[in-house]
């Protein structure tokens, strides 16, 4: 009995938080859209039995005859996982040096890399608009030193996206690399050095496999909400910028097309949901294969 | 999905709370003056809550979600006749309104082309949608002669592509720029045949590489810090940059013009919505903002014109004696309105923005 109440506890968090919004936002996608408070037709009002007969998949034929969805789809995943490789070439050896730092240093360490969530993510995300635009910190740095002679132009660009995403998710990357780092056994380390090891080689061959699941689950937490951002393209991101989260946003309230923005988050939800299920399909199979 | 469904939540919640002697405004960012909201609290004895928005798009879908939890909302013409339809608002009763009198036919008379009768909305302001420059910038880019007067600065890609090095910022607002676009090509701007409206395509296409950013209020700063030099935007936004820049004395000398191949004239309405949770605050909010020197207050700081007559008289020189915000008879002639677009027009004219916002 106990047992199954708290097997009950993730499912019902799982039902109220995912499921049901999701069937929510899934009829949305079914519907058609109108001028009435709620914008779509038909809705529960107009009988079950009815309102489900009117449904059908025309929103997702639309998305698949303009190729505006599948541009900003591709786009989005390339953003995505640019931003997720960078954050990993920047957070991994911060981590490192972290696990590595003298024991009494690591929970200040610790909490200098909490610290900026203390303030509002939107607030820091606007701080770069102060320091990345054409008269802002940045260029007036490069000029003083004498790098450059006009602003360089990075406000408004793809470049400040790619900025913004890894100086905002830096955190979630850094996090669950110095926690598998900080339990790996450094005799691990030494064992490898004595069989002939260079240190380099040691590193390669023992502790970046055996901090994997912190790359794999930073990679993760990085990744997922990059692929979907909104603020950072539109406060950083030039008209040029195509996201996904900005497509959805447009859909949303520029267009007022409840039931094609929902067809968007659909869709986008299905990219992420695949492939993670299929991954920790694979892994399961490794870990039972091992065990 | 989750903060979607998280902040529908907590505006239910917030809804659920709302007291009655607390009224909630939903209006334009840097639309009136501050001390306005004090005064209001301290002569009315009611909390105010307000909240600001830079986009009608945005203030539709929250109206059309419903439960905005809102008391007083402030929609353009065009905007507040859809949301009309869609049984958005509640008729305001004139007998709250005694101050009423004091609105200015003139403004009634082309406002009740989107509110008939003008039964559901009063006018707050109104303006014209034109070109702010950077006086100094523009003419160090094209010369002398630069035509700051003239849709050809922004709709021409030579122009254009000079300008782009020091900034140009456009209006995301696709019922005014697609309009903007028809009328430098000499076509209806308030046409609604999509043959038509296409004709805009290649204007707004032509020009789009050499726009830094499609956006409503961030060109208000940006102007006045010199940060850009032209910002295709809304009379009165242009004309706060100009004395923001002055105040700053930072050598930024900010103009605005309303093109003179003609400039779309646009209302903005307070209404109140429909399930308004405090709707007798509203109109004791409604009728402070038609006092004729508390209107004037307001157009005094954020140089618009209103729709109030009684409150020419309170008005500082600068404001009603500059013909970009009181059009004398010749300019009045050459502005023209719109009106809302049929869903399946509104479809294409936003489709084709995103295409033009975005290249694809």
């Amino acid at each position: 009995m106990r047992r199954a109440v708290l097997i009950a506890v993730p499912y019902a968090w799982l039902l109220a938080l995912f499921l049901i919004p999701f069937a929510v936002v899934f009829k949305i996608s079914l519907s058609d859209i109108a001028l009435a408070i709620p914008p779509y037709t038909p809705t529960a009002k107009d009988g079950i039995w009815n309102m489900l007969s009117q449904l059908d998949f025309e929103n997702f034929i639309f998305l698949t005859e303009d190729d505006l969805y599948w541009k900003a789809y591709v786009s989005s995943l390339q953003i995505a996982l640019i931003s997720t490789v960078l954050t990993l070439l920047v957070g991994y050896p911060m981590a490192y040096a972290m696990a590595r730092a003298p024991e009494q240093w690591r929970p200040t360490l610790l909490m200098l890399v909490i610290l900026p969530f203390w303030t509002s993510f939107l607030i820091r995300v606007y701080a770069w608009v102060g320091i990345l635009s054409g008269e802002g910190f940045l260029n007036q740095f490069l000029m003083w030193i004498g790098i450059v002679d006009a602003p360089l132009t990075i406000l408004n660009t793809n470049t400040a996206v790619y900025i913004g995403i890894v100086y905002t998710y830096l955190p979630f990357m850094i996090l669950p690399i110095y926690s598998a780092l900080d339990r790996l056994d450094g005799s691990l380390i030494e064992a490898a050095e004595d069989l002939g090891c260079s240190r380099i080689k040691a590193f390669w061959l023992v502790t970046i496999p055996l901090s994997r699941n912190g790359i794999i689950a930073g990679c993760f937490l990085v990744f997922i909400p990059a692929l979907g951002e909104f603020v950072i393209p539109s406060l950083l991101g030039g008209s040029g910028t195509l996201m996904i989260g900005k497509v959805l946003f447009e859909e949303f309230f520029s267009n007022r097309d409840w039931p094609v923005a929902s067809a968007v988050a659909v869709i986008l939800l299905l990219i992420l949901i695949i492939p993670i299920v299929l991954f920790q399909r694979n892994e399961q199979k490794q870990v039972e294969a091992e065990g | 999905m989750k903060t979607t469904l998280l902040s529908t939540v907590a505006a239910f919640a917030v809804t659920g709370v709302a007291l009655a002697d607390e009224v909630r405004v939903y209006n334009w960012s840097d639309y009136i003056d501050e001390d306005l909201l004090t005064k209001f609290e301290e002569e009315t004895g009611l909390d105010l809550i307000y909240d600001v928005f830079d986009s009608n798009e945005v203030l539709e879908t929250k109206m059309l979600a419903g439960s905005s939890g809102y008391d007083i909302v402030v929609p353009s013409g065009t905007f507040l006749q859809r949301q009309i339809s869609a049984g958005a608002f509640q008729k305001l009763d004139a007998s709250k309104l005694p101050n009423a009198e004091n609105l200015w036919d003139v403004v009634e008379a082309r406002t009740a082309q989107y509110d008939p009768d003008n039964a559901y909305s009063i006018n707050y302001m109104w303006g014209t949608t034109g070109i702010g420059v950077n006086v100094g910038k523009v003419q160090e880019v094209l010369g002398e002669d630069a035509p700051m007067g003239s849709l050809d600065l922004v709709f021409k890609p030579e122009n254009m592509e000079k300008l782009q090095a020091c900034g140009v910022h456009f209006l995301d607002a696709p019922t005014e720029m697609i309009p903007a676009a028809l009328q430098y090509i000499g076509e209806d701007p308030d046409s609604h045949d999509p043959d038509v409206l296409a004709k805009a395509e290649p204007i707004l296409m032509g020009v789009r590489p050499y726009v830094q950013k499609f956006h409503n209020s961030e060109y208000i700063n940006a102007l006045a810090n010199g940060d850009i030099c032209v910002a295709f935007g809304w009379s009165g936004d242009i004309l706060q940059a100009r004395d923001r820049a002055a105040e700053a004395e930072n050598g930024v000398e900010v103009a605005y013009n309303a093109p003179n191949e003609g400039a779309l004239m646009w209302f903005d309405q307070m209404a109140i919505p429909a399930d308004a949770p405090n709707p007798e605050g509203a109109h004791v909010f409604l009728n402070f903002i038609l006092d004729a020197q508390n209107m004037a207050q307001a157009s005094n700081y954020v140089y618009y014109a209103n729709g109030n007559a009684a409150s020419q008289e309170f008005l500082v020189e600068d404001v009603i004696g500059d013909p970009a915000i009181y059009p004398d008879e010749a300019t009045l002639e050459n502005l023209y309105t719109t009106t809302p677009y049929p869903a399946r027009v509104q479809r294409t004219v936003t489709r084709m923005w995103t295409k033009i916002k975005s290249g694809t």
